[in-house]
């Protein structure tokens, strides 16, 4: 449905028009958005617990977790909320050399990511394998700021940024895909940008 | 949250019936949806414009009528200049305008949710918005659960929904109104003319019974930082507050 007097904001086409998905549009800066207040974790009381179920398999702290292998990994972000940002660099661990360390074939297809203020969301263990996914350290070069989840956030850049929790403190292997914080509240289960799978309805 | 599963928000066509300015940058849009639309308190829609050439621009906007309201859902747009969809509604809209939206959106910034017990509502600016809803909730019921809207603007004239809040505060009803102002002097008595710290957020805490149950904050990122900042060092539990952040 066109709508009356609204004239396109469509610029001449540029390379980078392939890149933003359905219904997004392009930011410069890096909007923050969190379900409540912002916590403070300090490297010290840090950690990052690996889970099947309810049993650990492996805990790291910060000294621990900083001495896995390192990765860059520079992503185009795609924010439920409309907002694509183009080139974010981070740097940080591969889901690969977390279960590496851990000696740790996936058990199960599904996981649940959980963050200090009791934030979850679901991510197939799919998405999170192949050099896909990260626990990223460093924005920019730089330690994230609490603002953007550090000390720690799960980088999942191939789904909605929702995805990619910020204040991250534990990876848990789930049986079946159990919906997190925002996918129990309206938000899709699966949240494939370029399907536009924002909401609970959406295909 | 539990009725996630049965959510349906398609997007619908609604028309704009009525338009009423409400401060120098907010104006109110009153969209008839075309489809029932039931919602909570605190829930916003999304909104789509279409350009001629099938150009698409969405935005997420926060409902300010009461659930109660029938007909007409109300939203608050403040005109941001390097904005696209906000400066169409503040310059091009006009009423029997037919707009997408898609809705109620947000399973968490809403009143009620379950639990009871006083409230402490924190907004910055249009950050209001939300928080508007739940207050007009509260009338609309005929609610008796305490509730303390702290309010910050930057000045009397930006206040959103001014004469409305103070016509509620005024029925001393357990609604009560403060209000802030970061670039001129109080008006009232008990407001205030600075940021939101901790002394005021204590001060507003006062004025509940008991402890306050659920704290909604919303506003932009800075405000929301701030507020919810004061919000745990006047000893609100960090689980209990709940922020809606605007913009960068």
């Amino acid at each position: 449905m066109v709508t009356r007097g609204f004239s396109s904001g469509r610029r001449p086409p540029t390379d980078g028009d392939a890149r933003i998905p359905p219904g997004q549009y392009l930011e410069q800066g890096f909007p923050v958005l969190s379900a409540g207040p912002t916590p403070r974790v300090p490297t010290e009381d840090w950690s990052f617990t690996l889970k099947h179920g309810p049993r650990p398999i492996k805990k790291w702290n910060w000294a621990e977790f900083n001495a896995l292998p390192l990765t860059k990994m520079t992503r185009d972000i795609h924010c439920v909320t409309a907002w694509t940002k183009f080139d974010t660099p981070w740097q940080g661990v591969l889901v690969d050399d977390i279960l590496a360390d851990a000696g740790l074939e996936p058990p199960t297809g599904f996981t649940l990511a959980h963050a200090f203020d009791g934030y979850t969301t679901n991510v197939p263990v799919k998405d999170l394998t192949a050099g896909k996914a990260m626990v990223a350290l460093l924005y920019e070069g730089k330690p994230i700021t609490p603002d953007h989840g550090g000390p720690a956030r799960l980088l999942v850049p191939h789904l909605y940024f929702w995805k990619s929790a910020k204040w991250l403190n534990g990876l848990q292997f789930t049986m079946r895909d159990e919906p997190g914080f925002w996918e129990l509240r309206g938000y899709h289960i699966y949240g494939d940008p370029w399907r536009e799978q924002r909401y609970t309805d959406d295909p | 949250m539990s009725d996630a599963a049965a959510m349906q928000s398609p997007w619908q066509t609604a028309r704009i019936v009525r338009i009423e300015k409400r401060t120098p940058r907010v104006t109110s849009f009153f969209f008839q949806p075309s489809r029932p639309f039931i919602y909570r308190a605190g829930q916003h829609v999304d909104v789509r414009l279409t350009a001629p050439d099938g150009y698409q621009a969405r935005r997420s906007y926060s409902i300010a009528s009461a659930p109660e309201t029938n007909g007409a859902i109300e939203l608050a747009i403040e005109k941001l200049d390097d904005g696209e969809v906000s400066p169409f509604f503040h310059e091009v809209a006009a009423i029997g305008d037919e707009i997408e939206l898609r809705g109620p959106l947000g399973g968490h910034f809403v009143w009620p949710d379950g639990g009871s017990g006083p409230l402490l509502l924190v907004g910055g600016g249009s950050g209001v918005v939300p928080l508007m809803s739940m207050v007009r909730h509260r009338a609309a019921h005929s609610s008796t659960v305490p509730v303390v809207l702290v309010f910050s603007a930057r000045v009397w004239d930006e206040v959103i929904f001014r004469d409305e809040l103070i016509a509620l505060d005024d029925r001393r009803d357990g609604f009560d109104l403060v209000l802030t102002l970061t670039r001129e002097a109080a008006r009232r008595p008990a407001d205030y003319a600075r940021r939101v710290d901790v002394a005021m957020i204590a001060q507003a805490l006062a004025r509940l019974p008991e402890a306050t149950g659920i704290a909604f904050v919303c506003g932009s990122n800075a405000f929301v930082s701030a507020a919810a900042q004061a919000l745990i060092d006047a000893g609100v539990a960090a689980e209990n507050i709940r922020t809606e952040r605007y913009g960068v």
